[in-house]
């Protein structure tokens, strides 16, 4: 289902990393007309124009998510496999946190 | 005039020139054509609101009258005012907006990188300062001529009107009198006569890329260093120093 109107630009996504984050997190997002106005857009309305952020935009209609429904058979496949996670190794010390 | 008084008129020149459009632009609060642009035109005009605190302040004390910035921009008649003819223009239509920000965007980007390397130092740090709004709020201003311009029909017939209509205000932004030629003289201040070549070569790129034409140099007005006024800086001023007239020992 498409939320998008003749009258309304598409909505875009908004992932920022601020200037001592280490990964893109999703913000919120916002409608433009393209990418290049999205990021003007993103850049007033999410970071206040603070220096050093990387911003990315992505058309939402682009995203895939998963749904709700799947969960089950997504995201609980292996608890019971135990073989399945790589629990049974040691690691040397020289490995530090992994 | 003492080299002190046209180092004030210089530094009132500057920062006229950002408050009256940083008044302009927040005119648009709540009724841009959409929220991201409500965002971004408030930004600018807050930005410039920002040039205009740090360059009034500076003139204020270079007079040494006692007047800080608060004075400077709400005590002041139409006459004591120092900003170009163009950026006093009423909003318009939003392609009226974008051309006239865009024709003084290109404008101060040039200044402003020249102020840069001012021999007066604490305009040297404002104009770094400011250099960086000012380089968004070309690219701002350039994207939405551009858009327009290349737009729908409408809206590149409204965007060429918006051009014709403001083209005649242009000339004055590179007019040098007494007070330029004494700062350049100085090393304080930009010879912005010198700059015209360059903000033509810019504006007809844009111009290209807007499918827009460019108008025929017919008519021009000036007079801004004079304090001689269009009609509607009156208006403007009544509303923006209303209440400290009305209240004028008030502390907010």
């Amino acid at each position: 289902m498409s939320s998008e109107t003749k009258s309304e630009l598409p909505l875009y996504e908004v992932f920022i990393r601020s200037k001592n984050g280490l990964d893109h997190k999703h913000v919120g997002s916002l409608h433009a007309a393209d990418a290049e106005m999205a990021l003007t857009n993103a850049r007033d309305v999410y970071t206040r124009r603070g220096e050093g952020v990387s911003i990315w935009v992505v058309k939402s209609t682009d995203i895939v998510a998963s749904s709700p429904e799947d969960r089950g058979s997504f995201y609980e496949p292996s608890d019971d496999k135990l073989y399945r996670h790589p629990t049974f190794f040691k690691l040397p010390d020289e490995v530090g946190h992994m | 005039m003492t080299d002190q008084k046209m180092h004030f008129d210089y530094l009132l020149r500057l920062g006229d020139n950002s408050l009256i459009l940083g008044q302009r632009l927040a005119e648009w609060c709540g009724h841009a054509p959409m929220l991201e642009e409500d965002l971004a035109l408030t930004n600018i005009g807050l930005d410039l609101l920002g040039q205009a605190r740090m360059l009034l302040a500076y003139a204020g004390e270079v007079e040494g009258k006692g007047r800080d910035e608060d004075r400077l921009a709400f005590h002041r008649d139409t006459m004591a005012w120092r900003n170009l003819l163009l950026l006093e223009q009423p909003n318009g239509d939003f392609a009226h907006t974008m051309a006239r920000q865009l024709f003084f965007d290109a404008f101060q980007y040039q200044q402003f990188a020249g102020l840069c390397s001012s021999s007066d130092e604490r305009l040297a740090g404002i104009a770094a300062k400011s250099l960086k709004e000012i380089t968004y709020h070309r690219r701002h201003s350039t994207d939405w001529v551009i858009r327009l311009g290349d737009g729908t029909e409408e809206s590149h017939e409204r965007m060429q009107r918006a051009v014709d209509s403001l083209w005649g205000y242009v000339p004055e932004m590179f007019d040098m009198d007494a007070v330029d030629d004494a700062m350049v003289a100085a090393g304080i201040g930009v010879d912005v006569a010198a700059l015209r070549g360059e903000w033509d070569r810019y504006i007809d790129e844009v111009f290209a890329e807007a499918t827009l034409s460019r108008p025929e140099d017919s008519w021009s007005v000036r007079g801004s260093r004079e304090g001689k006024h269009s009609e509607h800086l009156g208006y403007l001023l009544a509303e923006m120093q209303f209440l400290p007239r009305a209240y004028p020992d008030a502390k907010w």
